[in-house]
């Protein structure tokens, strides 16, 4: 927004970390939700009467329904260990986007109320009643947290963040307290199937218009089918993929592996959208509702495979939840997992020799790659352990001649969030977005400076935006951020199996 | 019979009664509520025995704090290390024939109790001088500290500077073991130690030190990773699948 007026931090020079700045992000804030986002999703319009009573209630019922919640809640020991790991502290110095201190935003409300020590002595162990000054933290830096796992990775008793702010979330919806970007976007997918309110026939001639490029381009006739009943496979993509740059060249590229594979494929009007912001709000119940909008689109269009685009979050709740939220896949082929990764379908057909890819045709550039966190830290590709950092890197190697990796220290399990992940990829939280992309940003000019990299791949739908947007703050050229299916897709020798 | 005596020894009976039942408490709670989705940090083991195994670095070796910060790794291997030492050396106030092993462990277990005392100081070291942790500090951070402090010194102050009278130590704790209330010498040191010991033992299941079966309890680091071959329902979220339409 053009009111925000703020400075892009500087790249440090030693990535020394910065110094405890109190306050410096309490301004930030996302839009709050109005009646008419909450209430198709079953929350309240706005604020209700007894909230502080309730939100103590919300909070008991979650401590019941999940026992990541409890554990994380009862065995913080404050060591610090994940104190200087979340790239908002990094970016911010602002001491609550520490992981520790956000999750005891959480984590006093439930001392004072479920905790013996935090009735008899609340001074003692930090326990406080819910008021508005708690309330007000809550909203702000439980949306400061991209839910990116990566103070998990450091935390002696594996304390996820992520689940904090995620019933943090849930119990301020369940209050009145929604966010507009991730709710508004929620109510969409229920009426119209994607995050963009994108209806069929909009979809259908972007489709068409993409046929046309392609045949323009290439000479050759790819077909990206929308709907077609006994197709094969069906694609569940994000819908920014089916316009923005660079993520439309991703899924030319996705049409092309699959046109020279000779794989029927299709993607499902119904079920026009991969990401499932649900997760972002921590609601189990809406969660469970878009997931089985797939279902109900796999049944439908009697497809065999279910494979899904390149998009973070949404592989998340592919690979570790489409399972148990919309299982059991007894309906679909058992000869291949579900649901696929696009990389995975890709990786295998480059392994097979089912498609044909001159990596010289991307010569021209430099490729770093930028592990998306959900990915990294929330899923799998392939059949073995990290297969999710091997995959998405041998198929950029076999596209493209010129890789390196970034500092060990920033990529695979302890890779930085873009920045603009967990429903914060909103223009009224861009100082935020600007701000959590210093990390990421030092380890890409790092890089740049003595390696030459030219461009940045990325595999999730949120990294491609948040780049494209916050890249020009720290000096680099949007372009620079790519689709790794855009490189295959540039590689790709369609006429070679024809 | 001391009055002293018979007070040290309820204390110890309610304190150790405490804290079983109160971790039994926990325990039950912790593996009762359910685990509605997969969420293994990843990349996660495959297997169940291989899930059994990070925990176990995890609690052996705290391999994810090893991963984090060297020096809170260093002070938090003191101290824990020196503690199990330290506890394994005492574990001959409690049998009448002292294992082998404990009788070998013994002059380890002095090292410990130093090993232990010199990590706590070190870990409260950093609390109060790096910004960063003592802003997440609290009192009751402070004092657990304050009160492990005061066991290991206490205890080592026996050591080195005044013993206390180790075999009526030893007669009373075997007593205690076989409800039989033997004299307790009530020397200062001894009675500061063995009080703080019964104060960590009572607050044990209502603190933070819920990180010991909190760490086995973990779904981030005991989850397997096999969210595309089995379902993970919990029973409270099956019923939803009632509702959808196909």
């Amino acid at each position: 927004m053009a009111d925000q007026k703020f400075e892009t931090p500087a790249l440090r020079e030693f990535r020394e970390n910065p110094a405890i700045q109190k306050d410096s992000m309490a301004h930030s804030q996302p839009f709050i939700a109005k009646p008419e986002h909450n209430e198709p999703l079953g929350f309240p319009g706005e604020l209700v009467d007894n909230w502080e009573e309730k939100a103590v209630a919300k909070l008991g019922d979650l401590l019941e329904k999940n026992r990541a919640l409890r554990v994380y809640l009862d065995s913080c020991v404050k060591c610090g260990a994940c104190t200087d790991k979340c790239h908002y502290f990094l970016g911010t110095g602002d001491p609550k986007n520490m992981p520790v201190a956000r999750q005891d935003l959480l984590r006093s409300l439930y001392r004072r109320h479920f905790t013996l020590a935090g009735k008899i002595a609340p001074g003692l162990v930090g326990a406080k009643d819910m008021d508005k000054e708690m309330l007000d933290d809550w909203y702000k830096y439980f949306h400061q947290c991209s839910q990116c796992r990566r103070c998990s990775v450091f935390c002696p008793y594996g304390i996820d963040t992520a689940e904090i702010s995620m019933a943090a979330r849930d119990i301020m919806d369940h209050i009145g307290v929604g966010q507009k970007y991730s709710n508004e976007i929620l109510a969409k997918v229920h009426v119209i199937g994607n995050n963009l309110g994108l209806p069929e026939p909009a979809l259908a001639d972007t489709l068409e218009g993409l046929e046309e490029d392609v045949l323009e381009d290439d000479e050759v006739e790819v077909k990206f089918p929308l709907d077609q009943h006994g197709a094969d496979v069906l694609l569940v993509t994000p819908s920014a993929d089916f316009f923005a740059e660079p993520h439309v060249d991703g899924l030319i590229g996705y049409a092309k592996v699959f046109h020279q594979a000779g794989i029927n494929w299709t993607l499902s009007s119904q079920a026009s959208e991969a990401a499932n912001f649900a997760m972002f709000i921590g609601s189990y119940e809406q969660m469970h509702k878009v997931a089985n909008r797939i279902r109900k689109a796999a049944l439908d269009l009697g497809v065999k495979r279910i494979v899904f685009g390149e998009c973070g979050h949404a592989w998340r709740v592919a690979y570790s939840f489409l399972n148990t939220l919309a299982g059991p896949w007894d309906f679909l082929d058992p000869n291949y997992p579900v649901p696929q990764h696009i990389l995975e379908v890709t990786h295998g057909l480059i392994k097979s020799g089912g498609i044909v890819l001159d990596a010289e045709a991307n010569d021209d550039k430099v490729l770093t790659f930028h592990d998306s966190c959900n990915v990294a830290r929330a899923s799998r590709m392939g059949d073995m352990e990290g297969g999710q950092f091997i995959i998405p890197r041998e198929v950029i190697k076999a596209s493209c001649n010129n890789y390196v990796d970034m500092d060990p220290q920033t990529i695979h399990e302890k890779t930085f969030c873009c920045g603009g992940g967990g429903g914060l990829l909103t223009d009224d939280l861009m100082e935020l977005r600007v701000k959590g992309a210093l990390p990421r940003m030092e380890a890409l000019q790092d890089v740049v400076d003595n390696h030459g990299v030219t461009h940045l791949a990325a595999i999730c739908a949120i990294c491609k935006s948040q780049f494209s947007k916050v890249m020009p703050y720290y000096g680099f050229s949007m372009d620079m951020i790519v689709s790794v299916h855009q490189l295959v897709g540039e590689a790709i020798q369609l006429g070679a199996k024809e | 019979m001391s009055t002293l005596s018979v007070i040290y020894a309820l204390l110890f009976y309610a304190a150790a009664a405490l804290m079983v039942l109160g971790l039994v408490f926990r325990i039950k709670t912790y593996a009762s509520t359910p685990t509605p989705l997969k969420i293994p940090l990843m990349p996660a083991p495959l297997t169940k025995s291989g899930a059994a195994f990070r925990v176990f670095k995890e609690v052996a070796f705290f391999e994810s704090l090893f991963k984090s910060n060297r020096w809170i790794w260093i002070f938090a291997v003191l101290f824990h290390a020196g503690l199990a030492l330290a506890l394994a050396r005492h574990v001959r106030y409690f049998q009448a024939d002292v294992w082998m092993v404990i009788k070998l462990i013994q002059p380890f277990g002095i090292y410990g109790g130093l090993a232990m005392v010199a990590g706590l100081l070190g870990l409260w070291g950093r609390r109060i001088v790096q910004e960063r942790i003592r802003y997440i500090s609290g009192p009751s951070d402070h004092l657990m500290l304050a009160l492990l402090v005061v066991i290991g010194v206490s205890g080592l102050n026996m050591k080195f500077l005044a013993h206390t009278d180790i075999v009526q130590v030893k007669a009373f704790f075997l007593g205690l073991m076989r409800f039989n209330i033997q004299e307790l010498p009530t020397d200062g040191p001894l009675l500061i130690h063995l009080g703080a010991v019964v104060l960590l033992m009572i607050v044990f299941p209502f603190s933070k030190l819920l990180h010991v079966p909190g760490v086995f309890f973990s779904p981030s680091r005991n989850q397997v990773d096999d969210a595309r071959d089995k379902r993970h329902l919990a029973p409270w979220a099956a019923p939803m699948d009632a509702d959808r339409e196909a």
